[in-house]
C-alpha cells in the first residue's frame, strides 16, 4: 500500500467524537498520498478537521475508520507506549504556541526528545548545537522561553522537531502567535529544511500566505478534501 | 528514560509562592517529628550510657526496677566474696551495695514537687560509675547529713545548689557538691553515704549490689550461680543490658510522637496534594507537549512524584534544621521505672535527622501520588488545547 515516494498514505480515513450528546463526524473518509519531501499546507476554516487530520497523521489521535500509513506504519494499530516511541523517532513536532518548557532553556528543551534516545550525553550536546545552529539560536541556548521573542521561541522549537532528524515534521498553525516579520522567518527555516535536508512537513495554517511557502495546498471542508 | 531532575527542581523553584506554604507546613511536620523522637532518643541515651560493661548489676528476682528491688544484708553478706568479684589493691571485693530511695523536693520555677532519686553508696560505689566526676564543691562525708547533686538536677530543683539546705525523713541535708553523670541515668540522681541513707530511710537491706567481675567469663558465672542458689532469689545482669532495658519512660513518648506526627502528616499530605494538584493544572499543556514528543505516561507520573518527593524534602532539611538547636538542651520527665524525675538531652542523631527527612519524603510521594496519576492520564489532544 505504501509507495516508496509515499511517505504518508490515508485511505478512507474518517473521524467521528461525541460532543454532549451530538456525534460530530471531525473527518470524512478522507484519502491522501503525500510525497516524501513534500511540503504540504493543509488548510481549511475552522472545525474542518484539519488539525484533527494532523494530530491522526502524527500519531496523537487515533481514527474512528480507516487506515493511515506513516513510512509504512499503520499508526492506529499501535498501542500507546509503541506510539510514544514512534512519535519520539519519526515526528517532528510545531506548535503554534510554541509549547516550551518554561523552566528549561532553549538547549534544554532541544535536548528534550534526545533523552529518549540512546546517544549519550556529549552526542546529545553535539546534535542539540548543530539543530540551534541550523535555525540561528547557537547564542540563546542557554536562554530560558521567557527572554526570547516569539519568532526566537518557534525557532527553538523547530530546532527540537528536527533534533532527533526525523523523516516528518508536522506544523499546527506555526506562524498563527507570531508577527509578520518572524513569520517569514519561521516559513523560511520551514522551506530550507525541505529544501536542504529533505523532510517532509504538513503544516495546519489558514493563512493563505503562509500556505504559498508549501509545494502543495490541500483544503478541507467539513471534514472532507476540498 | 526519566525527566531531568533540573526540570523537577526548576519547577518547586519557579512556583516557590505556592510551595513555599507547603515546605514550611512539612518542615514543621518534621521539626515536631524530630524533636519527640529526640527526647525518647536522649532518654534511651541517658538509659544506655550508663553502664560499665566490666559492672554486673544484681536487683531482687522480678523487679523491675532498683526502688522496688531488695537485696538482704545476708544476701549482700553470701556473695560479697565471691572469687568472680574483681579484688582492688588493697585486695578488697570490687563491691558497692546501694541504696535507692525516693524524696519529694520543690521544682526551682515553683511549679509544685517532683520526686528525686536519692542513691546511698560507699567510696567503692563511686568508685564503680567512673564516668561521674565532681564538677564543684567536694563529695559528701559520711555521718554529716550531706549529700551530692547532680548538675542537671541542681538546675531544676529550688533547694539544689552547693549550700543549699532541704529537709527530707525528719533531717536537714546540706549540699556539698555537684557532679556530672556524664549524660547517663546518673545525671537524674542525688548521692549520699550508703550506711546514712539506710539509717535515715529505715531501710533494712540495700536496693542493689553492684559488682566489678574479674572477666567477662566471671560476669556470666556470677549471673549462672544466683540463677541457680535457691538461696538468693535475685537476678543479675551486665549493668549495661540492666540500664538499656530501662527505657521503657521512652515508649509513651515516642507513642506520643508517632501519633501527633501521623496526625500532622495527614494535613501535610493534603498540602502538599493542593500544591500538586494546582502545579498540574498550571502544567497542562506543558504534560501533553511532553506526551506528544513520545515521553510516556509512567515518565510523567515518576516525575511529578519526584517532584512531590524533592519538595517535601526540601521541607524535611528545613524542619531538620529547625529542631537543631535543641540539640542537647537538657529537660526531665517522670520516669515510668523509677517514679522519679530523670533528666535527659535531646538528642537529634543523624539517623533521626535522616529518619525525619525520609518521613517529609513518605509524606511528598503520599501527597503528589493522586495529582500525579491525574496528569499522567491527561488526554493529549485536550492537553496541547489547555491555555
Amino acid at each position: 500500500m505504501a509507495s516508496p515516494d509515499n511517505i504518508v498514505v490515508i485511505r478512507d480515513l474518517t473521524k467521528r467524537y461525541s460532543q454532549g450528546d451530538i456525534e460530530v463526524t471531525a473527518l470524512n473518509r478522507v484519502s491522501l498520498n503525500i510525497a516524501t519531501g513534500e511540503f504540504l499546507a493543509l488548510m481549511g476554516p475552522s472545525g474542518s478537521g484539519k488539525s484533527t487530520l494532523l494530530h491522526i497523521i502524527a500519531g496523537v489521535d487515533r481514527p474512528t475508520s480507516g487506515e493511515c500509513h506513516v513510512q509504512g506504519v499503520d499508526v492506529a494499530r499501535l498501542n500507546e507506549s509503541q506510539l510514544a516511541d514512534w512519535r519520539n523517532q519519526n515526528i517532528g513536532f510545531i506548535f503554534q504556541t510554541f509549547n516550551l518548557i518554561p523552566v528549561l532553556t532553549a538547549a534544554e528543551n532541544v535536548e528534550l526528545p534526545l533523552l529518549l534516545t540512546q546517544l549519550n550525553r556529549s552526542q546529545r550536546r553535539k546534535q542539540v548545537a548543530a539543530a540551534l545552529d541550523l535555525v540561528g539560536l547557537s547564542d540563546r541556548s542557554h536562554h530560558l522561553p521567557r527572554q526570547l521573542s516569539g519568532g526566537q521561541e518557534q525557532r527553538v522549537a523547530i530546532a527540537r522537531a528536527l533534533v532527533t532528524d526525523p523523516a516528518l515534521i508536522v506544523a499546527d498553525e506555526p506562524t498563527g502567535n507570531l508577527d509578520s516579520h518572524s513569520a517569514q522567518d519561521v516559513l523560511t527555516a520551514l522551506q530550507s529544511l525541505r529544501r536542504d535536508a529533505g523532510k517532509t512537513i504538513i503544516m495546519v495554517t489558514h493563512d493563505p500566505k503562509a500556505a504559498a511557502f508549501g509545494t502543495r495546498q490541500i483544503h478541507l471542508e467539513k471534514g472532507e478534501l476540498s | 528514560m526519566a525527566l531531568p531532575i533540573t526540570y523537577n527542581l526548576r519547577n518547586v523553584i519557579i512556583r516557590w509562592r505556592s510551595t513555599l506554604a507547603t515546605i514550611i507546613g512539612i518542615a514543621l511536620v518534621v521539626a515536631v517529628f524530630v524533636l519527640v523522637q529526640a527526647l525518647a532518643v536522649g532518654l534511651e541515651k541517658s538509659a544506655s550510657n550508663t553502664g560499665d560493661p566490666r559492672n554486673v548489676m544484681i536487683v531482687r528476682k522480678g523487679s523491675t526496677a532498683e526502688s522496688s528491688s531488695m537485696v538482704s544484708l545476708e544476701q549482700f553478706q553470701t556473695l560479697h566474696y565471691w572469687p568472680e568479684i574483681a579484688r582492688d589493691a588493697a585486695g578488697k571485693p570490687i563491691v558497692s551495695a546501694d541504696v535507692l530511695t525516693l524524696i519529694s523536693q520543690p521544682r526551682i520555677d515553683g511549679k509544685g514537687e517532683a520526686n528525686v532519686s536519692v542513691r546511698g553508696l560507699t567510696a567503692m560505689g563511686m568508685e564503680l560509675r567512673p564516668q561521674v566526676t565532681l564538677v564543684s564543691g567536694r563529695w559528701f562525708a559520711p555521718g554529716k547529713r550531706e549529700v551530692a547533686v547532680s548538675s542537671r538536677l541542681a538546675r531544676r530543683f529550688a533547694s539544689f545548689h552547693i549550700g543549699d539546705q532541704f529537709r527530707t525523713a525528719g533531717n536537714t541535708f546540706t549540699v556539698v557538691g555537684e557532679f556530672d553523670g556524664g549524660n547517663t541515668a546518673f545525671d537524674s540522681e542525688v548521692w549520699m553515704d550508703a550506711d546514712e541513707a539506710r539509717a535515715i530511710f529505715d531501710r533494712q537491706s540495700y536496693s542493689s549490689v553492684l559488682v566489678r567481675a574479674v572477666s567477662p567469663a566471671a560476669a556470666l558465672a556470677i549471673s549462672a550461680k544466683i540463677d541457680t542458689d535457691k538461696r538468693l532469689p535475685l537476678r543479675a545482669d551486665s549493668e549495661v543490658k540492666y540500664y538499656s532495658e530501662q527505657t521503657s519512660t521512652a515508649l509513651p513518648i515516642k507513642i506520643l510522637g508517632n501519633f501527633l506526627a501521623t496526625a500532622m502528616s495527614i494535613g501535610a499530605v493534603f498540602a502538599a496534594m493542593n500544591t500538586m494538584y494546582a502545579s498540574v493544572g498550571a502544567r497542562t499543556r506543558e504534560i501533553g507537549t511532553l506526551r506528544v514528543l513520545g515521553f510516556r505516561r509512567r515518565t510523567i507520573l515518576a516525575g511529578f512524584i519526584l517532584e512531590g518527593a524533592l519538595l517535601a524534602a526540601i521541607g524535611g532539611v528545613l524542619g531538620c534544621l529547625l529542631s537543631l538547636p535543641l540539640h542537647g538542651y537538657s529537660t526531665g520527665t517522670m520516669s515510668f521505672n523509677t517514679f522519679s524525675e530523670t533528666v535527659f538531652q535531646f538528642r537529634i542523631t543523624p539517623w533521626l535527622a535522616c529518619k525525619g527527612i525520609l518521613f517529609a519524603i513518605t509524606v511528598g510521594i503520599l501527597g503528589s501520588l493522586l495529582p500525579a496519576i491525574r496528569a499522567a492520564r491527561l488526554p493529549v489532544i485536550a492537553s496541547l488545547k489547555s491555555v
